[in-house]
């Protein structure tokens, strides 16, 4: 894993500028700013139809922006293809994992590296893999569908690590998760961010996710209504009130 | 003939038949997969290919029945006629994605399916409008070899047809098994937005899908000619609606129970047909259609795994 500190000069890996996204006639995402640094890992919180997921869609391509731009390295890349950017080194561990179920759980790590053609390092990358979750390594025969759902977050994480991503898209890993594989699952995302990957995480646990974040987005109906480092969203009032008191309480 | 002979003969005819429903079931079952539509231009590029393969093997120079070939010049002639037939069946396949199917891919509803009947239609009319109406005498190779397993009869053209059609499956299995695209079909059939997402490009997995599928639809398409020696305008319909019904019996959308589901109907044509009588077979074969339906909709093979937890 290489960090892209270096090429970048301090201008972010990942950027939204004034981005809008329309689903039909339901406008998503409102005129939404983020930056995203090579090193870090940015959190993004909000309720439910925030544009969470819309937001994680339109850095893949999957949804593209009515207007604002995408840029990413520097470069916009609103018109790219989904696999473009997948080569480009963007690689999602989406919302619900989506592993493929009848296919094994070694097929599912080759799709991740689906775009790469140099057998020996994506052997390399898949001993990594093996040895973060040696739990997948030994249930590399098994279908997919029929792993446990912690499990197959592992497989899912797994798979998009063995794009070689410079940016690690997640969209809630911890949803559905038992708590101590919640904390399992945010240790293994430090460990990853800590060997190079940059880390842009959708996540309703809030407070799961200020504590291993960098910085933090909060989404409002499709807008940004509040940024700042993670210690600045912990201590903000009304952070405290709406996600963070729900989970205490919860 | 012995009660055990006949039925022997009609174990054979009925993989003759099967061999051939199988490999078109194959079409059906695999754009089923991939975009969850039932191609009915299907029936009818499997009897295009059934006129381009005579017309390859007009073109180097067999007539009728007349001219045997065996050895190399037999290998060869079927390897050109295969070769051509499934190439041009192939890229009609392609043609008809691209032009008639893929501005319909977002519409909801039965649109893109009776687009599909039209495109039956057009391919039906060309042939009739081109060729003829008259059933064709189909220039056949094939030796005449035979051997006799007590009273029944098994030749050697059912046996290189067989072997002709395992090779096709054969192939098939291992490409979507083993190589890189394959399992990018495979993956794009079970959640295409999460292949997506792992840069495949999907639009690149539907052309592929409907080449393979129509390709062998075509090489079933040659495999009726050499069976029965004619072909006509006509036969795409019954042969494709029987193959359909292999494909649903197999559980539409996976492979092998395609290949099996091909199997089975081919058998119940031609045994059911001695036990009862030939004019019940469509009643037996649609029943089934109706019963799988109805019963088990998922197919014999269905999916026994579980989607997604």
């Amino acid at each position: 894993m290489t960090s892209s500190a270096r090429i970048l000069d301090g201008r972010p890996l990942l950027e939204f500028r004034d981005v809008d996204t329309y689903y039909g006639e339901l406008h998503v995402l409102k005129r939404v700013h983020y930056e995203i640094r090579a090193g870090e890992i940015v959190c993004l919180l909000g309720g439910n139809a925030s544009g969470k997921s819309t937001t994680m869609k339109t850095v893949l391509g999957i949804v593209r922006p009515t207007r604002g731009t995408v840029l990413y390295r520097g470069e916009p890349i609103n018109h790219l293809s989904t696999s473009e950017r997948v080569r480009r080194g963007i690689a999602p561990v989406p919302e619900a994992r989506r592993l493929f179920p009848r296919m094994t759980v070694y097929e599912n790590l080759e799709m991740g590296a689906f775009t790469r053609t140099d057998p020996a390092s994506i052997q390399e990358d898949l001993e990594r893999v093996y040895s973060l979750f040696p739990r997948v390594k030994e249930r590399r025969g098994q279908l997919a569908g029929t792993l446990s759902g912690g499990e197959q977050q592992m497989v899912a994480i797994g798979r998009a690590l063995m794009a070689r991503p410079s940016l690690l898209c997640m969209d809630e890993p911890s949803m559905g998760l038992s708590p101590a594989f919640v904390e399992q699952v945010f240790d293994i995302i430090q460990e990853i961010n800590r060997q190079g990957t940059t880390i842009f995480v959708v996540e309703q646990n809030a407070n799961m996710a200020l504590s291993i974040a960098t910085r933090g987005y909060v989404l409002q109906a499709g807008q940004v209504v509040l940024s700042g480092t993670a210690r600045e969203l912990r201590e903000n009032e009304m952070i405290r009130h709406a996600y963070l008191g729900e989970i205490k309480t919860a | 003939m012995t009660f055990h002979d006949i039925l022997l003969q009609q174990v054979i005819n009925g993989l003759s038949l099967g061999a051939m429903y199988s490999l078109l079931a194959l079409g059906f079952t695999m754009v089923y997969g991939i975009i969850e539509l039932i191609n009915f231009a299907h029936f009818n590029v499997f009897m295009v290919g059934s006129f381009i393969a005579m017309f390859v093997l007009e073109g180097i120079g067999l007539r009728g029945q007349a001219r045997v070939l065996t050895g190399v010049p037999l290998v060869n002639a079927l390897v050109l006629a295969f070769g051509i037939t499934m190439l041009v069946s192939g890229l009609i396949g392609v043609a008809i994605e691209r032009t008639a199917l893929r501005p319909m891919r977002h519409v909801k509803g039965t649109a893109a399916m009776i687009t599909t009947i039209g495109i039956s239609y057009i391919l039906f009319n060309v042939i009739l409008l081109t060729v003829g109406a008259q059933a064709q005498n189909y220039p056949n190779p094939l030796p005449a070899g035979t051997w006799h397993l007590g009273g029944a009869v098994l030749r050697l053209r059912e046996v290189l047809l067989w072997v002709v059609s395992l090779a096709l499956m054969a192939a098939l299995h291992v490409f979507v098994r083993r190589t890189k695209m394959g399992k990018a079909m495979r993956a794009t059939a079970q959640d295409q937005e999460a292949a997506r997402m792992m840069g495949v490009e999907v639009d690149q997995v539907v052309m592929l899908t409907f080449f393979i599928g129509s390709a062998l639809a075509g090489a079933a398409g040659l495999i009726f000619g050499l069976y029965y020696n004619y072909t006509s305008f006509l036969i795409g319909y019954q042969a494709g609606l029987r193959a359909f019904t292999a494909a649903v019996l197999g559980g539409i959308g996976n492979i092998v129970g395609a290949m099996l589901g091909g199997l089975v109907i081919g058998l119940i044509e031609s045994v059911g047909g001695q036990l009862l009588a030939v004019r019940w077979t469509d009643v037996i074969i649609f029943s089934i259609l109706i019963a799988v339906l109805v019963f088990r909709p998922a197919g014999l093979l269905g999916l026994s795994t579980p989607q997604r937890s």
